[in-house]
């Protein structure tokens, strides 16, 4: 796996869909491709309340990826350092290969280019000290990027809270 | 070579401070400014698509006229000298003709809003109007009767509260980043959300109670809560003692309205309302009942406002921490505001205004705003007297008036359109000129003088040249000014003479904004004493539940509760509403976000549906008195069974917005235009619908 972490924390997400849309727009991408999407799932009630999750779907960055073991050209690619998985464009005939080997559906379509499009973690922006775009831009900063183990506690620390009484 | 601008966004209304990153005079990055808490990089889906609006092809690229039937979509592009000489013209001969009063100006609100209402003033047309009662005239109204603040006079500590209501306002995807990055802090922290609405939204997801009130009852649940709370004396004895008069009018009024009372007409169980008391009294006064943002639902919309600030001043949540505070200027910490083109001296005018506020007709909403949906009435009925020429500068009559029908046979009457717009909106294409206005990343625009616990100034600073021939709405109105020979009242010939015009004498350049884009005044909160300090302004100086304002214009402060009545079988209340992703009707042409949201649907309960035999995903025909128009079925169990409910802002009719033409409903056409004549807001959710699979 990459070295790093895209954590979610779903209790504060709110399902607004601006990591996507800043995504898109950063990347300069047409109709189409979406190379993180918040899936709705819900509502539903439970216990008279109505619930509902908005999960964040990226990309993995497997350690051993489908798509790039499918490519025939070497455009689909780990990078060395940290294990980001990227697509070299100038490599990419277009043959949608990793589309059908990848699991989760992440390698996207690019109909202006007639390539394939995928996250790649935004690795100018980490390469120059930023975050990704999504991480930057989410409304409520429920997305976390950062080297795996430094992943926040959160979870962990509201579980605590709630199961733990002080009287 | 990159360069970083820190400035305003501007796809909605709220103006989170943005920081811009260009290359060679391209946009390629937009954050939430880093500097400012709350924002630290963040933005809402809008937001985050700015530079899909600055690019976009699909907006208006240089003057129009029009040269075929108005809304054909046949026009000629035109020289910026055309289009001006052509409304000078065509403005002079109107003002010379029927008086200055002819001459309607209507706007959303905003930085350059001083410029216009200069304008008007400076031609002698009484006639300025903002989008602000058609989206909450009767919450300012209702601020004014009770505390003499307005609601854009007050702000909510969600940071500190510990317990939040919300009534429909649909706090986290109607998205204000800081507001909702302060209340998701305090959830952490263990704050409660309830959350009512007859529709289950994002926020009601987000909810620790949820009621699916029957629609249009909120005044009779909050009569309810009145009752409890001065049943069992849980208000906050010393505040009110202090702070609140007409308590004993309240305490005899509100006598028949129990929680039993209450459940009969909203539906929510007794046992939980004063479960709900019990609750919010623990945690007072860090509480908040929200007064809402949009509040423009019923004719008796005040009544409901005023109930939610009573509450609040029962609790003794306002000025308190963790609950309603009344924003601070300048001038509490000895220092001045930025200057507008409005504090100069205009000649007297006469004329009422055409919605005839501050008279007895219609004496209580803000005439800082105006009522823009009379304006159809006025021009149909010739009453005060005839319109002539409607100028629309980032407002859209067309499909924020309720009943889209009757505005645009009204706009038939008038002899000139003219609108001053960055898009193609149904009302620039239905326009005879329109003067495109630049992006906000391609202007520099007036101050923003943001009050609040702490005064601050802002600006919104330009990123980059325009990409198109257009210009400032500033400029714009200035040049057209120059053409009316009122050039005097406009000191400026570049938007940066203006601010540096309107900063004279506060202590502040406009130099000092480039670091981080805002200057505060103070870097302390101000919350004024609770035990003697607080600046209530009205008459008495405390908060009058019997409202002098109220009382003096004729008005009862507590009228009998009238119920909202079932609509008739097979009708539905036709309810309205937000999504995270668009911005009223100015953003369903943006690519991003018409990607993700193209068109709406109509909520439907699942229960009624089988009832009618509309299938979830199948068009049905919905119609009212008014209208009727074809809208895609979302059958679902998450809506009271009385409502049905759209998004507003689709079913757009210009053509040349090719992404968001004729996608989904325009909920306009089906509403009746009717108003609460108290508070100045109209009455979105009176309309009744049927619902017929097509």
């Amino acid at each position: 796996m990459s070295k790093y972490y895209l954590f979610q924390d779903t209790k504060k997400c709110i399902g607004c869909h601006s990591c996507e849309v800043a995504c898109k727009s950063s990347k300069n991408l047409p109709v189409g491709p979406k190379l993180c999407e918040i899936i709705t799932i819900g509502p539903v009630f439970i216990g008279g309340l109505p619930k509902a999750a908005y999960t964040f779907m990226p990309c993995f960055h497997c350690e051993d990826p489908w798509c790039v073991a499918a490519c025939p050209t070497g455009a689909m690619q780990r990078r060395n350092q940290d294990g980001i998985v990227f697509v070299d464009p100038a490599l990419c005939v277009g043959c949608k290969t990793c589309m059908s080997a990848c699991p989760w559906g992440a390698p996207q379509w690019n109909p202006e280019t007639g390539k394939s499009v995928k996250c790649d973690y935004c690795m100018d922006r980490l390469d120059s000290g930023d975050k990704p775009a999504c991480v930057t831009v989410c409304t409520t900063h429920c997305l976390h990027f950062g080297l795996a183990e430094a992943a926040p506690p959160v979870r962990r620390e509201r579980y605590a809270k709630a199961i733990t009484s002080l009287e | 070579m990159e360069k970083e601008v820190y400035s305003l966004c501007f796809m909605c209304s709220v103006r989170c401070p943005i920081r811009v990153v260009t290359k060679d005079d391209q946009v390629k990055w937009i954050e939430g400014n880093p500097h400012v808490t709350g924002m630290e990089g963040s933005l809402c889906p809008r937001g985050a698509a700015g530079t899909g609006l600055l690019y976009d092809n699909e907006r208006v690229q240089s003057p129009m006229i029009r040269t075929g039937p108005r809304g054909s979509g046949q026009w000629k592009k035109a020289t910026w000298d055309e289009a001006l000489n052509m409304v000078g013209e065509k403005l002079k001969k109107i003002i010379d003709e029927h008086g200055a009063h002819s001459v309607v100006l209507g706007e959303r609100t905003q930085l350059a809003t001083h410029v216009s209402k200069t304008f008007l003033k400076a031609i002698g047309s009484p006639n300025h109007y903002t989008h602000d009662a058609i989206c909450k005239g009767s919450v300012n109204t209702a601020g004014r009767s009770l505390l003499g603040y307005t609601d854009a006079q007050m702000g909510m500590d969600y940071k500190n509260t510990k317990h939040i209501v919300f009534y429909g306002r649909n706090f986290f995807e109607a998205i204000e980043v800081k507001g909702v990055n302060a209340l998701t802090e305090a959830i952490e922290k263990g704050a409660k959300l309830t959350y009512i609405d007859p529709r289950v939204s994002v926020t009601a997801t987000k909810s620790n109670r949820y009621w699916m009130i029957r629609p249009g009852t909120d005044l009779a649940l909050n009569y309810s809560l009145i009752h409890i709370i001065l049943r069992d004396r849980l208000y906050d004895a010393e505040y009110v003692r202090r702070w609140v008069t007409g308590l004993a009018e309240l305490q005899d009024f509100i006598q028949p309205y129990t929680a039993q009372w209450a459940e009969k007409e909203t539906g929510i169980p007794a046992s939980e309302i004063e479960s709900l008391v019990r609750e919010l009294e623990k945690d007072k006064p860090s509480v908040i009942f929200h007064f809402g943002y949009r509040g423009a639902n019923h004719t008796n919309e005040i009544y409901m406002r005023r109930s939610i600030l009573i509450l609040n001043a029962l609790m003794g949540s306002i000025e308190a921490k963790g609950g309603i505070f009344l924003k601070k200027g300048p001038g509490e910490v000895g220092k001045k505001p930025a200057r507008k083109l409005t504090e100069q001296d205009f000649p007297e005018i006469n004329q009422p205004r055409f919605d005839k506020l501050g008279t007895p007709d219609f004496p209580l909403p803000d005439p800082a705003h105006g009522v823009g949906q009379i304006l159809p009435y006025a021009i149909l009925n010739e009453d005060p007297y005839p319109l002539k020429a409607l100028i629309n500068y980032r407002f859209d009559p067309l499909m924020s008036i309720p009943d889209t029908n009757m505005t645009r046979d009204a706009l038939d009457k008038l002899d000139l359109i003219v609108t001053i717009d960055v898009n193609y909106s149904d009302i620039a294409w239905y326009s005879d000129v329109i003067l495109p206005e630049s992006t906000y990343l391609e202007r520099t625009d007036s101050v923003q003088q943001a009050n609040g616990l702490k005064p601050q100034m802002f600006l919104r600073q330009q990123a980059v040249t325009p990409r198109y021939d257009t210009r400032p709405g500033a400029i714009i109105l200035k040049q057209i000014g120059e053409r009316l020979g009122i050039e005097k009242y406009f000191p400026f010939q570049t938007m940066e003479d203006l601010v540096k015009w309107q900063l004279e004498g506060t202590g502040f350049y406009i130099e000092d904004f480039r670091a981080k884009g805002f200057l505060p005044y103070t870097d302390k909160q101000i919350f004024w004493d609770r035990k003697d300090g607080i600046k209530f302004k009205t008459p008495s100086g405390k908060i009058e539940l019997v409202s002098s304002l109220l009382e003096d214009a004729g008005f009862e402060s507590f009228p009998p509760y009238e119920s909202m009545p079932s609509p008739r079988e097979k009708r539905f209340r036709l309810i309205t509403g937000r999504c995270a992703l668009h911005t009223h009707i100015s953003t369903q042409n943006n690519p991003y976000l018409n990607e993700i949201a193209p068109e709406n649907v109509l909520w439907i309960n699942r229960e009624k549906a089988d009832e009618l035999g509309v299938k979830d995903g199948a068009l049905v025909e919905v119609s009212s008195d008014r209208g009727s128009g074809t809208i895609k079925a979302f059958v679902t169990d998450f809506i009271h069974p009385e409502a049905v409910f759209m998004l507003h802002g689709y079913g757009h009719q210009s053509q040349a917005a090719t992404r968001s033409f004729n996608k989904g409903l325009n909920d306009g056409l089906l509403m009746e235009n009717v108003s609460d004549m108290i508070g100045g807001s109209p009455a979105f959710h009176h309309t009744c619908v049927s619902v017929n699979p097509v």
